[in-house]
């Protein structure tokens, strides 16, 4: 089929819809990458099984769905059209689930939430306190469509804001809705989107460009790849409405090559868009063509650099540019190309569908909208998040995030991927946007917020992030190529007892010169773990330096590992496992662990269960 | 090595021999010898007329590509940030020490690939090691004996 009008688009949209009864029994499998590493899979052939089995294949719709966002509780399934929200399934759950709730209408108790604090188990999705502090205007759709299906997307009202564009807006007044709303990149540098995509309409040329970054390599975030992997349509739609205001006729799509079902989701999104007449010549018969195409990213995390994503689309090693001229006016293939991030496409459709006012009403000041979060590490409730810009840190991290697990204590969040800034304890209560959390020495980067407990020692940390950017510099530019490398072997020496408290200051020094003088974003912003948490951790350098010791436990040479007699019952699960056999004893006698064969592994400690083996 | 070269003709057919595709080329290729045959990449350059240094620089930039054969089985550590502060800097030197090679190789069987990959996208589950494609999350040390298998584990 070819819709050639946008009446043709609705009518389709309005046939899809009267064949589907929206009190339909579904079971809604979140097949999100968290959910996969769990098995969902199993889980959702299973009910596939079972729902035939009972002879009811007809009467039930099984859907596999994008990510939900609650990952620690996965495998998840939601049954609609009650919304009843079942948690960590196996296989072995799937009978009863059928049995009670999609047949007889009632609770599988065991498998549903139960909150802890207010002794209740919590049926509905909506009213678990991890997601009833969300507002997710881009994840909720994930659970209500099968990412690759055109008509799910179709009918959720999917590309009406292109049919509107189409029908009744030029492209100068879309520029202004976009401008208007205040969407801002959630890619990383937070530039004004509306800004960027009227630079680039102005820019002279015939042949313009279009591009999605969607080569997510900060490690800890995974949004990008949640939104592609469960609504792909969403970001085809908002670069076909980008394209149309900016006057491009070709887009790419830079997936990140770890992201397989990403790239299938988007590849097959396209493949449908096109059958359909929504992409590619003549656009829904408005005289308007634009084709996208997709390429795989070769994992290197300085292509999330504009000018180096457009060097590696070209063909070439993913080196960036200095931005003398913007890439506006000469980006790939030296035309002018406007680029943004996935989610930053994903709020298109919606801005225009809702209103600019409507947009700019959720936020502060200078953020509008909603952000998506990954929000991992030392946390209860991993997973993704999205919240209104302005929530407080803490909001997220207690309230959403459900605190730090096993009692340990609050110590810093990480945010903004490896160039952002560790923020403590005392300055949780700001509000998330773009200017205050550059204020504290963080950004917003794409959202990865990584949060640290006591364990976590932060010069270990800011070595982490100094050697990951050493590996991924490009080496185009000496600051950040040799400075990088310097700044890793000084926090070595730190982590080993070899530091000097001059070394502080060489570390600043190095920091300042980075800033200054590299080429991209990746050496202008390197510094800033160290910088940051020098800043509020200035007392953990302090006591490797002085004190030769690490306070988290973390650094390898300042620990050593031994036995306590009072808690070892002699189990010998330890001397069992140890890889050098350091470890001595008789069946319940106390054991003794020989230093000097100790290889600091730490097996012993995660093994014992008795908490007799103690790290100082 | 000896190639088929009619193999590779098809892939960089398969991209209208445009020149901008050669990321897209190399990684085809990779997914047929699953590393990068010197004599592919010469054959690529001639193919797409630029020069090899271009392929040769294209392939040692980016991290998808791997110069050296792969083992039969391939194993990821996730050294994402999420990861690392729930130790996975543990759990690798634990898959190095059973498998005797370092990040990076690959065991003198051919067996093993072990390699280290920035983030998998799976943080909610972290430490997340990757073995042939199946994601295991929640890894620890003492875990990693069982994700080998009793085989390795003994030598």
């Amino acid at each position: 089929m070819n819709l050639s009008s946008v009446k043709e688009l609705e009518d389709l949209r309005k046939k899809i819809l009267s064949g589907r009864d929206l009190d339909k029994p579904c079971i809604a499998v979140c097949g999100g990458p968290g959910c996969l590493a769990k098995q969902c899979l199993q889980v959702r052939d299973e009910f596939i099984k079972e729902i035939s089995a009972k002879g009811l294949k007809s009467k039930v719709d099984i859907r596999t769905t994008g990510c939900h966002g609650y990952c620690e509780r996965g495998p998840i399934a939601l049954i609609f059209p009650q919304g009843i929200f079942y948690q960590r399934l196996s296989i072995d759950d799937v009978a009863e689930i059928v049995e009670e709730t999609v047949i007889n209408n009632k609770t599988v108790p065991r498998l549903l939430y139960s909150d802890v604090e207010a002794k209740q188990v919590i049926e509905k999705e909506n009213d678990i306190p991890f997601y009833k502090m969300q507002t997710r205007l881009i994840l909720s759709n994930n659970r209500m469509i099968d990412p690759n299906s055109i008509e799910d997307y179709l009918a959720i009202g999917g590309y009406s804001a292109l049919g509107k564009v189409l029908g009744s807006m030029n492209p100068p007044e879309v520029l202004d809705a976009i401008k208007k709303s205040g969407l801002r990149g959630r890619g990383g540098g937070g530039f004004h989107t509306g800004r960027k995509w009227e630079a680039t309409r102005d820019a002279p040329g015939d042949i313009k460009y279009v591009i999605c970054n969607a080569d997510e390599g900060d490690p800890g975030a995974f949004m990008d790849r949640s939104i592609l992997e469960g609504n792909p349509h969403s970001v085809l739609e908002g670069m076909i409405i980008g394209a149309y205001t900016i006057g491009s006729g070709v887009g790419y799509v830079y997936v990140r090559n770890e992201y397989p079902l990403a790239l299938k989701n988007v590849m097959l999104a396209i493949k449908q868009a096109k059958e359909l007449g929504i992409l590619g010549n003549n656009i829904l018969g408005s005289g308007f063509s634009f084709d996208v195409k997709v390429n795989r990213g070769g994992g290197a995390f300085v292509c999330g650099e504009s000018t180096a994503l457009m060097a590696s689309l070209e063909g070439k090693t993913g080196e960036p540019r200095a931005k003398y001229i913007h890439t506006s006016e000469k980006g790939l293939w030296d035309r002018p190309s406007n680029l943004n991030n996935v989610e930053t496409w994903a709020n298109v459709p919606m801005i225009l569908n809702k209103g600019a006012q409507w947009f700019s009403d959720i936020g502060t000041e200078s953020s509008k909208g909603t952000k998506v979060f990954s929000l991992v590490g030392k946390i209860n409730n991993t997973g993704l998040v999205e919240v209104p810009m302005g929530m407080t840190l803490r909001e997220i991290i207690f309230d959403i995030g459900g605190g730090i697990p096993g009692g340990k204590s609050f110590k810093a969040v990480q945010t903004g991927g490896p160039s952002g800034g560790c923020i403590p304890e005392n300055l949780l209560d700001i509000p998330v946007d773009y200017e205050r959390l550059t204020e504290v020495g963080s950004m917003m980067g794409s959202g990865g917020m990584i949060v640290m407990d006591e364990d976590t020692c932060m010069v270990d940390l800011a070595k982490y992030f100094t050697n990951f950017l050493q590996e991924e510099s490009c080496g185009k530019c000496v600051p950040c190529r040799e400075g990088l490398r310097r700044m890793g072997d000084i926090l070595k020496d730190i982590t080993e007892g070899k530091g000097r408290m001059d070394d502080i200051l060489l570390i600043e020094d190095l920091a300042g010169m980075l800033k200054d003088a590299s080429l991209c974003g990746l050496g202008t912003t390197a510094a800033n773990p160290v910088i940051s948490t020098l800043k509020y951790f200035r007392d953990e350098y302090v006591a490797h330096i002085s004190d030769h010791k690490c306070p988290a436990g973390v650094c390898r040479e300042l620990i050593t590992y031994g036995i306590d007699p009072d808690n070892c019952t002699g189990c010998g699960l330890c001397k069992k496992n140890c890889p050098p056999k350091a470890i001595n004893g008789e069946r319940k006698q106390t054991h003794v662990l020989d230093t000097g064969k100790c290889i600091k592994c730490g097996i012993c400690y995660d093994v014992c269960k008795f908490e007799a083996v103690r790290k100082e | 090595m000896k190639i088929d070269e009619s193999k590779l003709d098809s892939i960089i057919k398969k991209y209208n021999n445009e020149q901008g595709s050669l990321i897209s080329i190399l990684q085809d290729i990779q997914v047929e010898y699953k590393y990068l045959p010197r004599e592919a990449m010469d054959h690529v350059a001639k193919s797409l007329q630029i020069p090899r240094v271009q392929v040769f620089g294209v392939a040692t930039f980016f991290k998808a590509f791997s110069l050296k054969p792969k083992g039969k089985q391939q194993i990821h550590v996730c050294m994402g940030t999420a990861c690392h502060v729930r130790g996975s800097k543990m759990v690798l030197e634990e898959l190095e020490r059973k498998l005797g090679i370092k990040a990076g190789d690959t065991t003198q069987d051919n067996e093993y690939t072990l390699e280290t990959v920035n983030c998998v996208g799976a943080c909610a589950l972290g430490p997340v090691v990757v073995k042939n494609e199946e994601y295991r999350g929640q890894m620890t040390p003492i875990k990693v004996e069982s994700l080998l298998g009793t085989k390795i584990a003994k030598r």
